[in-house]
């Protein structure tokens, strides 16, 4: 099976008057069709900016500075500017955070929605179009009257919702959601959720969610990855995530999460994320790891790969390797 | 036993339109008391549009009830003048949600904490008000070298929404309102956050309410819940047999949605009735009843809540065989 996307030694780097930030520091993911990725970290750990620089909507001071990310077999980091327009939205698609946000107030969902097919298609007839963004709609369970309304008329769930359907209208090969449904409540995150899970096995897309809630990523996603400070430390199926974390990081992160059995028993991950101005020399989570050794603080661990996929940038193992 | 904080009979209406005047009732006959001997931790739980934060501007003082009326130490909070007026607003103290909004950018973090010192006068010099300081800052686990002189985008989220709980315990409250606390901070920093507010409860002795739409970490930090929606209230009582043995529709709904961590608890099978759009606004009755699974007839008219156990009431005619409570008993249910 080849997969669908393939993203080899991405980088970002934001210049900012106090020096370089190194936001994506050489990250490797591969992808196969129909599978779902969870892209986990604290605030600033380079996770919306990996969706962003899968995209190419880096903005300065930001800078891609190398890198490949293949779709369907396409070079996005080769295209010149037009045939990258094409491709978002045909090839990949983008759920941005807070996506209900982004919808324009004052035209109709139906509008917006033609808008993006006749973007990428000038040849469909405005019946064929028309029927397309009501399909779309139906699929994500909200009825064609929508197509008619305007965002205001729209609950945040039902917002959201449209957005996807925007998203799905051309059957891209990968879908990143960017925390689609942090500001919602529960019952509507769930519904959120099983709609794209649905959608995404209809058309066969591969999805990437990016988010810090693990809960979430424990109900919905195949694969997790956690990311600091720009680099993916630990990469493994759900499962062995949560039953066996390996990183010293992704084991502080899940013991960190409230569940039914641990009432009252809090297990904070102590000290912060460090500045990208400023990184630690060797392992950028040295300080705060319980199990630092002295190699730690001056060598950066090398990516190794155990069974089962897993990845790991981890000195501990790297011995026993 | 004295009451700290006592709701009567509770209603908050909001009206608008000009001509034709549309009214949402935000929170229908509420009433709770809070005991002052005893400091517990109650969650207030809902999802968007359940009254949860009009409860908590109706318990600052920020809106006035429709009816009803909100007693502190015995008296009214909207007739309080002077200096009770004073130390009403000094005991009860809140955390918001968007611990990036409440800042002021121009200023470092120590005005935020200096301010209240100066206005209810807490320290006679600056080196005890530096002495204070450092104190509240400690309580709540953050090094005052690290934060102290600092500007707000210098600090993360998880620290500057553990300045907001310091600069109220800085007050000394009797009663804190978290409103969201953590619903904007990583979630490997929720943990520290609920730990401080869990401390502030234990060592302090401050009572908190705790308004979320999360129960997990709800169910972590409270003693009791009230699951309000729409306004009125669909369950209460002990958080460990609500979360653990729900029993009216809406909070089983609620508590099988819940993206619960663990990959061998799968989000349960309950379908999700009806599209949203299709609710109507002005269902007389059950607010519920629109989205429940096992609709009545009688559901029409408004259930009263109904005693399952000691510690646990839901407002449900599944229940109809139990003995009902007056809701004006509500806080009898809830275990301190």
């Amino acid at each position: 099976m080849t997969p669908v996307l393939q993203v080899n030694n991405l980088q970002v780097t934001y210049y900012t008057d106090a020096g370089r930030a190194r936001a994506l520091d050489g990250v490797d993911l591969t992808l196969n069709a129909g599978e779902k990725l969870g892209l986990v970290g604290e605030s600033g750990s380079g996770k919306s900016t990996m969706a962003l620089a899968m995209m190419r909507m880096i903005k300065p001071p930001g800078r891609i500075e190398g890198g490949q990310v293949i779709v369907d077999g396409l070079d996005l980091m080769s295209l010149s500017d037009d045939s990258m327009l094409k491709a978002r939205l045909s090839k990949i698609a983008y759920i941005p955070q807070g996506a209900m946000n982004s919808l324009n107030p004052v035209i109709r969902i139906g509008a917006q929605m033609v808008d993006a097919i006749k973007a990428h298609d000038q040849g469909s007839s405005r019946e064929d179009i028309e029927k397309r963004c009501k399909q779309a709609l139906e699929s994500v369970d909200l009825g064609a009257n929508v197509f008619k309304m305007y965002a205001h008329e729209l609950s945040g769930g039902m917002k959201q919702r449209a957005c996807i359907a925007i998203s799905i209208l051309l059957k891209p090969k990968v879908i990143i959601a960017d925390e689609p449904t942090s500001a919602l409540d529960v019952v509507t995150q769930r519904q959120v959720m099983e709609t794209i899970d649905r959608v995404q096995k209809e058309i066969g897309a591969a999805v990437i969610l990016i988010g810090h809630d693990m809960g979430l990523m424990a109900q919905f996603v195949d694969k997790v990855a956690v990311m600091y400070t720009g680099r993916i430390m630990e990469l493994s199926s759900v499962r062995d995530m949560f039953v066996d974390p390996k990183h010293p990081y992704a084991q502080a992160l899940i013991k960190s999460l409230p569940n039914l059995d641990n009432k009252g028993v809090f297990n904070g991950i102590p000290g912060m994320a460090p500045a990208l101005l400023q990184l630690p020399g060797g392992c950028a989570f040295h300080p705060r790891c319980s199990q630092v050794m002295e190699t730690c603080k001056t060598q950066r661990p090398p990516s190794i790969a155990l069974s089962g996929g897993r990845i790991l940038e981890c000195h501990l193992y790297s011995e026993k390797a | 036993m004295s009451d700290l904080l006592e709701f009567k009979n509770v209603t908050k209406t909001y009206s608008s339109g000009l001509l034709s005047r549309v009214s949402t009732i935000a929170l229908n006959n509420m009433s709770l008391k809070l005991d002052a001997e005893q400091p517990t931790i109650t969650t207030v739980a809902g999802e968007s549009g359940s009254g949860k934060t009009t409860l908590a501007m109706l318990l600052l003082g920020f809106t006035t009830p429709t009816s009803g009326q909100i007693l502190y130490k015995g008296k009214d909070i909207h007739t309080l003048r002077g200096e009770e007026r004073m130390l009403f607003r000094r005991e009860v103290q809140a955390v918001f949600q968007d611990p990036f909004a409440v800042f002021n950018p121009f200023y470092t973090v120590d005005h935020l904490l200096t301010v209240p010192i100066a206005r209810f006068k807490l320290a006679k010099s600056k080196s005890e008000a530096m002495n204070k300081m450092v104190e509240a800052l400690t309580a709540v686990g953050l090094r005052p070298g690290d934060v102290l002189g600092r500007f707000p985008h210098q600090l993360s989220g998880g620290q500057r929404q553990r300045i907001n709980i310091a600069r109220a315990l800085l007050l000394r409250p009797k009663l804190l309102v978290a409103d969201e606390p953590v619903s904007m901070v990583d979630a490997s920093l929720r943990a520290n956050i609920l730990e401080t507010l869990r401390g502030l409860q234990k060592d302090y002795g401050v009572s908190i309410i705790y308004i979320t739409h999360d129960l997990t970490t709800a169910y972590h930090i409270a003693n009791s819940i009230v699951v309000l929606y729409r306004g009125e209230v669909m369950e209460a009582g002990d958080v460990d047999k609500v979360i653990k043995n729900p029993q009216h529709p809406y909070t089983k709904l609620l508590i099988d949605s819940i993206p619960w961590p663990d990959i061998n608890r799968r989000w349960g099978e309950t379908e999700i009735k009806v599209r949203e759009s299709d609710l109507s606004e002005k269902s007389a009755g059950c607010k519920f009843s629109s989205r429940c699974p096992f609709v009545m007839d009688k559901c029409k008219q408004s259930p009263p809540l109904f005693r399952l156990s000691e510690h646990q009431a839901a407002s449900c005619y599944l229940y109809e065989q139990n003995p009902t409570i007056d809701p004006g008993k509500l806080s009898d249910l809830l275990p301190v």
